[in-house]
């Protein structure tokens, strides 16, 4: 996964890709909430509002009182299944966002006085008592605040396995359902249900805490949080052929992300991640053509690019480099990615400042995919024949054997050096490792193009 | 919440330091404190004995259960807030650094953790 994920960061020579509907982060529709056709738009879209505005404020506070993950989930998804009942018929309430979190509010209630669960039963004094002061997230939103970062970190805790990591922050954190989530990551949704249960159960067993981690220990603990965001980013950013759930995730980690950086607004990590995934997702439109195809970077219409997610991209870059001016892993990538977002045009793009910044990461972080990328930017700033042999050199390593964009890169600065049957054979190389799909295809259509030289 | 804290020695940790076996320490810390239940030495694993009845029939060998690289030296029982206490105890064991800890949660009679 980690290979994968990292590899969607090759801007260089390699492909990049992307699914074909291109919104603004804020505005996409989270899918938990998708409502069938009989409801109205304007119910839809009101449900749909609630669910990003309010569902992890909803469960965080929940499972605050009743410490228990499974009934704060399912209470908050039936407040939002009741939502679409009743809104089309009793219209949409005048504070959706109040209306839901006390129905959710009482229906955990209800859970906990049905319950033969003692532990539990002895929450219901803390849930009447959070039933008495129903509104007041509304107001200063301070605790409520303080009950999401909570729900975050504990989602990341290092004693959980990065898997259910990333499956509980996309479960709790963004409202995704269980099915959703194993589509997301191609797993049996089984699989995914007993990862989730095991997850939560290892949290109310172990002990792991729900709280924000002391001032000591926050450090450590936000680059987890940041890491299992990007691995969320990445699994959505990879081309397949499923581009509304790829884009979905994209769009879900960059809500979480930018919901980090009002929690946190002093961490320089924090706002350089949430740089990078809006400056890669600005790209997002440009990256398929009308078929859905790939379409590499030097090839892409710039004016399909989203120019507010590019905008909100750079004011949060610029933050980061504010808060800290030596720039950390992601403000690198995020600069990177801002190269790209800000070139007029391939030609235009500044591929000395890319390769320095790649060079500075490959120096810091002994990953074998950095030196790839490093490798490839070093390639497009002196040309292919530097290109090649320093990709040739990584190749070398053996570290990356069996990746396919090793002999991908090879192959492309071959056939910029004009040698077409050296570049067709490593082709060959690259279409047999790579994954079904959209990045095959355009390896194969690549291939083609190098026997019959293209029309211009 | 208690917990078993197991040393294990590890042949893959960092290089043994003696300097740096700040053991006595530690576990001066955690007495000062009342974190430490109870605490244990083994002797080594090729000193163990594996015991099965299998058929009814008594089957007795020489060495631990499994045959691993690493063996575990000790033990602690901790009494923490949460996890994360018994984690920052365990972090700052010598063998941490030299081995590696586990820390297992321990059950009551019906399975539930004690709190």
């Amino acid at each position: 996964m980690t290979r994968d994920a990292d590899a969607a960061n090759s801007d260089a020579a390699t492909p990049d890709a992307a699914t074909p509907d291109a919104a603004t982060p804020d505005a996409a529709t989270p899918i938990a909430a998708t409502p069938d056709a009989a409801i109205p738009g304007t119910v839809a879209a009101a449900v749909s509002a609630a669910h990003a505005a309010e569902w992890s404020r909803i469960v965080a506070s929940l499972i605050r009182v009743t410490r228990d993950w499974s009934l704060a989930e399912d209470a908050a998804q039936d407040a939002f299944a009741k939502a679409l009942e009743r809104w089309p018929v009793e219209g949409v309430p005048r504070n959706p966002g109040a209306w839901i979190t006390t129905v959710a509010r009482n229906g955990a209630l209800d859970r906990i006085r049905r319950s033969a669960n003692e532990a539990l039963k002895m929450r219901e004094v803390a849930m009447m008592d959070e039933l008495d002061r129903p509104d007041r997230e509304h107001d200063s939103g301070h605790d409520i605040d303080d009950d999401r970062l909570r729900l975050i970190f504990t989602c990341c805790h290092p004693a959980l396995a990065i898997e259910a990591r990333v499956a509980l922050t996309l479960r709790t954190v963004a409202g995704l359902t269980t099915p959703e989530i194993a589509r997301a990551f191609l797993v049996p949704e089984a699989t995914m249900a007993q990862r989730l249960v095991r997850a939560k159960r290892k949290i109310q067993n172990a002990g792991i805490p729900y709280r924000v981690p002391p001032a000591e220990l926050l450090d450590e603990r936000l680059g987890g949080v940041l890491a299992v965001l990007y691995l969320v980013f990445n699994a959505g950013y990879t081309l397949t052929d499923d581009a509304a759930h790829d884009e979905a995730l994209s769009t879900e980690a960059i809500r979480v992300g930018s919901l980090l950086t009002e929690l946190l607004p002093r961490s320089a990590s924090a706002h350089g991640l949430l740089a990078l995934m809006l400056l890669q997702h600005a790209r997002r439109a440009g990256r398929t053509d009308a078929d859905g195809e790939l379409v590499s970077l030097e090839d892409q219409d710039r004016s399909r690019w989203d120019a507010l997610a590019i905008r909100r991209g750079l004011n949060a870059l610029d933050a980061s480099y504010r808060l800290e001016p030596e720039p950390d892993r992601y403000q690198a990538l995020a600069t990177i990615a801002a190269c790209h977002a800000t070139a007029a045009s391939a030609d235009a793009t500044d591929y000395r400042r890319i390769a320095a910044l790649y060079a500075g990461l490959a120096a810091a972080d002994a990953s074998p995919v950095v030196a790839l990328n490093a490798a490839i930017a070093r390639g497009m700033a002196e040309g292919a024949e530097a290109g090649l042999s320093a990709v040739d050199e990584v190749s070398a390593s053996g570290a990356l054997d069996g990746y396919y964009l090793v002999p991908a890169a090879q192959a492309d600065f071959l056939r910029r050096l004009g040698r077409a049957d050296a570049a067709g054979q490593r082709y060959d190389a690259a279409i047999a490792l790579a994954p079904a799909g959209p990045e095959r295809r355009y390896l194969e259509r690549r291939r083609a193009a190098l026997i019959a030289p293209p029309v211009e | 919440m208690q917990y078993v804290m197991f040393v294990v020695v590890d042949p893959e940790g960092e290089p043994y330091v003696a300097a740096d076996d700040d053991y006595a320490q530690w576990d001066a810390d955690l007495e000062q404190r009342g974190v430490m239940l109870d605490k244990r030495r083994l002797r080594p694993a090729d000193e163990a004995t594996t015991v099965r009845v299998r058929g009814g029939e008594l089957v007795v060998t020489d060495g631990p259960f499994t045959e691993s690289k690493e063996w575990i030296a000790g033990f602690a029982v901790l009494d923490c807030a949460d996890l994360d206490e018994a984690i920052a105890i365990a972090r700052t064991h010598a063998m941490a650094r030299f081995g590696r800890i586990e820390l297992r949660p321990l059950a009551q009679a019906n399975g539930e953790p004690l709190a």
